[in-house]
């Protein structure tokens, strides 16, 4: 507890705090809950579904570890295997990795950045509906033998009408789309949220990193998602109307799918990844007593892998005939972006060397993120060359080396995230011991799985195999892959334990339990529905370090309504207010809609005249304009300077 | 007795490599493991004095703390910069290195992936109507580069062996070419490594390369009609094979069967493999997959077969037959 912080709370307003919540706070009941358009509610079911869906493919991960334990096992025949092979790709990509970032972007970035609530709020609780609505689709299909069976990348012609007839296919498809519309719904609303929602002062030289990375990742999803959008919709249309874009006997082509998946596949990458280096940049001031070493390199590192990351989709098509000319341009740029992670790790530990670390969970789970990605990156490099990756490409290897990029660049800084900020959210912090075990277990765990795999994959074992022979010399390293899992999921049993037990018994956490830097520590845990009591106004990166207890407040906004502060893009000074429309029910409803256009239509053409009408009524009840008493957005005087504030 | 056993083969690893290409690129992963192994090694153990370490800046954020940690970073870039460049190179050198073949006059084989088994055809000019049609096990001669010429019947299918070379993926609509060279003799296993539905597991190859001369005898066996039935049983095997249904899907050269769906068995009984290298082709596990391929192989377009037992003893008689 921060003097700062404790200043702020000690400054009695309570009519206002009341006012302000009666404004702001979601509506009771189950409607009400429905009806909610605070990014908090609506972050935290974000990360709530992602981490069940984190839990089933963790369970399908479980499985496919059993079956290949020994050789010729019979736990699982091939149409179950592919099946639960693809939908743990397929849900770790798409309803877990993505979405969650998602979800603690939205739940922190306006905290971090000082505003009430997200742009477009509305909007904003739509595109969790539609993910959800995804993922219940999927996962219907698979309960009930439906799962996708033809990987989570669906290669053309095996994923095509002729060699996956039934629905499998088409609902994996449809997923496809729901996620998409989740994903480019929160990038619109993220990036405005960030460029015009900052508090008074925090000029984009002064953006928490954690924001900055959500800003890249946002850009990233806009261009890369039409890519898969349009690839989907093909393979839809070849599915459901006999179209012929990728079929080779009637002048379709099977690599065209393969370059469209991956010019949003090898981006999706850096989208899943970017958020976990923003997190540990976020929380490593707070474990190391002193500000981020080197935040303009940080900055420009998230951005220029951000670059990079569409300028190397073909070398997940190094096996394909390529002009040889064309492959070593990818090689460069897949080797190059070593360079900004390479800044990112070496600015880390510049932080650490230079700061005194304090071992806390978070610390345990950073450290961990670091080694193990070093590892990944590593392997990555490799990769980048054709020769080698002739010889990798498609093996266990390849399972290994992004097993440890994604473990170590998303997991292991989510785990250091959520213990950083579950006491802002809850109120609670969570087990410190527990904690412990949770990460020695799982950074165990994760070696003793991932390790061997390399091995296997220069031995010729291919992915996605539902058995090997005995006579391949496989057996011993895939039983200790498979004992490696046991220790994660053990892990992962503490980890759920911990947050259980935190909810009654946590230690009450007040408002900056870490006495960390960003704007989010200031306001109280967990934060009101208005999240701060009165806008603060920034002078400096850390601001609540650099106040020194008296965090600086601009008032103006109005009381009895949603409304609030516009800044400018760059230098965030105060530009207008604006008024929020409030909760409402219309996003779940047009969200809805959504759902039956596009499940409808796997079954039939009906679902496009159906979902059309239906979604035209929600949506022109969503948009419907209220009578107000003022116009929504005012014009400020542009001479309201930014508060100035002495470090 | 010999034949129970499973055909003993090289273990099938990128690093035991036993031809031109895979000793190339086996001796640019020591490269890469050498110098990744310094690099992770260096970075950890500056992670761990930075965590460890008992003397402390009093104020990190001091100019001069800053510019002796901003020129650490610096270097420390620069120098990864330097490793990526000549990884840079040597890559694009082996590249180039092992992209054509040597210059010696290569053997032709064109390779055609099948859900889920390999057809190897070797085209010649001398014999326009009568080229080797094999499967699952591809015969070359040691120290003289093949080229294979590769399609996809069905789906995306990849070919690697690892002992020899890297994979190249058959395409449907896309021709691919690689070319592989084994530089010792031996029998080396390969397995398919683009994902092509339910039996991808088991849509394996052996490659049995041999000294020139005895390369040249098989061929030349190869190329020959089947043999005759030997005796009274085969022959009754041959009639189960050409009318219950065999030959829809099978062709043996010099009979009437002449489907083409699945593998040509004109010379089946000196294959060392059936169900593409799952099993040792021997009488009980031939008797086993004609029964009940879907025991063996889920999902293989290979239906079951009712027989009498008299009849199965006939047909594996005279497949067995077919040397």
């Amino acid at each position: 507890m921060t003097t700062a912080t404790a200043r702020v709370e000690t400054i009695a307003q309570p009519e206002l705090d009341v006012e302000l919540d009666a404004v702001w706070r979601s509506r009771p009941g189950f409607i009400g809950w429905l009806m909610s358009t605070d990014h908090k509610s609506i972050g935290k079911r974000y990360v709530a579904t992602a981490f069940i869906f984190f839990c089933l493919a963790g369970l399908e991960a479980a499985t496919m570890r059993a079956q290949l334990s020994r050789p010729e096992n019979g736990l699982l025949g091939p149409d179950t295997y592919n099946q639960v092979f693809t939908m743990h790709g397929t849900t770790m990509m798409f309803l877990f990795a993505v979405p969650v970032m998602i979800g603690i972007g939205l739940y922190l970035v306006p905290l971090m950045i000082g505003a009430r609530n997200v742009a477009f709020p509305r909007a904003n609780a739509m595109g969790y509906w539609v993910y959800l609505i995804g993922g219940l689709l999927i996962y219907s299909g698979f309960f009930v033998n439906s799962g996708p069976d033809a990987g989570w990348f669906a290669y053309v012609p095996l994923a095509g009408p002729q060699f996956s007839p039934g629905k499998r296919v088409d609902i994996w498809a449809q997923m496809i789309t729901f996620t998409e519309i989740a994903a480019l719904v929160a990038s619109v609303v993220q990036i405005t949220t960030i460029f015009k929602l900052r508090a008074p002062g925090m000029s984009l030289n002064r953006v928490p990193i954690l924001v900055w990375t959500t800003l890249v990742v946002q850009f990233m999803i806009m261009f890369a998602m039409p890519s898969v959008a349009t690839a989907s919709l093909f393979l839809a249309m070849d599915r459901l109307i006999s179209t012929h874009f990728f079929n080779p006997a009637e002048g379709g082509d099977a690599l065209l799918w393969q370059h469209r998946f991956w010019f949003f596949g090898h981006p999706e990458v850096y989208i899943m990844f970017l958020p976990g280096p923003g997190i540990i940049s976020s929380l490593l001031p707070a474990f190391t007593r002193r500000p981020v070493f080197g935040y303009p390199a940080l900055v420009l590192a998230v951005i220029a892998t951000g670059f990079i990351a569409f300028g190397l989709w073909v070398h997940h098509m190094f096996a394909t005939p390529l002009p040889q000319l064309g492959q070593s341009f990818f090689t460069a740029a897949s080797a190059l972006v070593a360079i900004p992670n390479g800044i990112q790790i070496f600015c880390w530990i510049a932080t650490i060397w230079s700061g005194r670390p304090i071992f806390r969970t978070p610390l345990l789970f950073t450290i961990g993120s670091i080694i193990i990605f070093v590892i990944g990156g590593m392997t990555g490099v490799m990769i980048a060359s054709v020769p080698f990756d002739s010889q990798v490409h498609d093996t266990y290897f390849i399972v290994a080396h992004f097993h440890y990029v994604i473990l170590g660049g998303v997991v292991f800084p989510l785990f250091a995230g959520f213990y950083y900020w579950w006491p802002k959210v809850t109120g609670r912090l969570l087990s410190e011991a527990a904690g412990k075990w949770n990460f020695w277990l799982m950074f165990i765990g994760v070696n003793a799985t991932f390790f061997p795999m390399h091995q296997l994959g220069m031995e010729g074992m291919p992915r996605r195999v539902y058995t090997y022979l005995a006579g391949t010399g496989w057996g011993d390293l895939n039983l200790v892959a498979s004992i490696g899992a046991l220790v994660i999921f053990s892990s992962v049993v503490v980890f759920l334990g911990n947050v259980i037990w935190s909810l009654r018994h946590g230690q009450i956490a007040g408002a900056n339990p870490w006495n960390a830097d960003s704007l989010e520590w200031a306001t109280s845990s967990p934060p009101p529905s208005y999240n701060f009591r009165d806008t603060p106004v920034v002078g400096g990166r850390a601001p609540v370090w650099e106040s020194g207890g008296e965090l600086p407040v601009m008032t103006g906004l109005a009381r009895d309504r949603q409304q609030v502060l516009l800044t400018t893009v760059l230098d965030a000074e105060p530009d207008s207010r604006h008024d929020h429309p409030g909760h409402t029910i219309w996003p779940f409803i047009l969200a809805v809609t959504i759902g039956i256009f596009f499940i409808v239509l796997i079954f039939t053409p009906w679902g496009m005249p159906i979902g059309t009408v239906l979604g035209f009524i929600a949506y022109a009840r969503y948009v419907w304009p209220k009578k107000r008493h003022d116009p929504s957005i005012i014009e400020l005087p542009r001479s309201v300077p930014p508060a100035e504030v002495p470090r | 007795m010999m034949l129970l056993q499973a055909p003993h083969y090289a273990q099938q690893s990128m690093i035991d490599p036993a031809g031109t290409k895979a000793g190339a690129i086996n001796d640019f992963w020591h490269f890469l493991i050498v110098t990744a192994s310094i690099v992770t090694a260096i970075v950890f153990i500056t992670l761990f004095i930075a965590l460890a370490k008992r003397r402390r800046p009093a104020d990190p954020e001091a100019p001069g703390e800053q510019r002796s940690l901003t020129r650490w970073v610096t270097g420390s870039v620069a120098v990864t910069l330097v490793i990526i460049v000549v990884f840079l190179f040597m890559d694009f050198r082996l590249g180039r290195a092992i992209a054509t073949p040597p210059q010696r006059t290569p053997l032709r084989v064109n390779v055609i992936g099948h859900q889920w088994w390999w057809e190897f055809q070797y085209p010649d000019s001398a014999t326009p109507g009568n080229w080797i049609s094999t499967a699952n096990e591809l015969h070359i001669p040691v120290g003289r580069p093949v080229i294979l010429r590769m399609s996809a019947r069905d789906v995306i299918h990849s070919f690697w062996v690892p002992n020899l070379s890297g994979k190249k993926d058959l395409i449907p609509g896309h021709d691919t070419e690689t070319w592989i060279e084994a530089d010792s003799a031996g029998i080396y296993r390969g397995q398919c490594a683009e994902f092509c539905g339910l039996q991808h597991a088991k849509m394996a190859l052996l490659v049995i390369a041999e000294p020139e001369r005895q390369f040249e005898q098989w061929a030349l066996g190869a190329r020959g009609a089947a043999l005759a039935p030997a005796d009274s049983t085969a022959k009754a095997g041959e009639q189960v094979f050409l009318t219950g249904g065999c030959s829809v899907c099978h062709a043996i050269g010099g009979t009437m069967a002449g489907g083409t769906v699945g593998p040509n068995l004109t010379h089946f009984g000196s294959r060392l493999t059936i169900a593409a290298a799952s099993l040792p082709n021997t009488k009980g596990n031939l008797g086993g997959w004609i029964v009940d391929p879907q025991r063996i192989k889920p999902g293989s377009f290979m239906p079951p077969n009712a027989l009498e037992p008299d009849q199965l003893e006939a047909l594996l008689a005279y497949l067995e037959g077919l040397k």
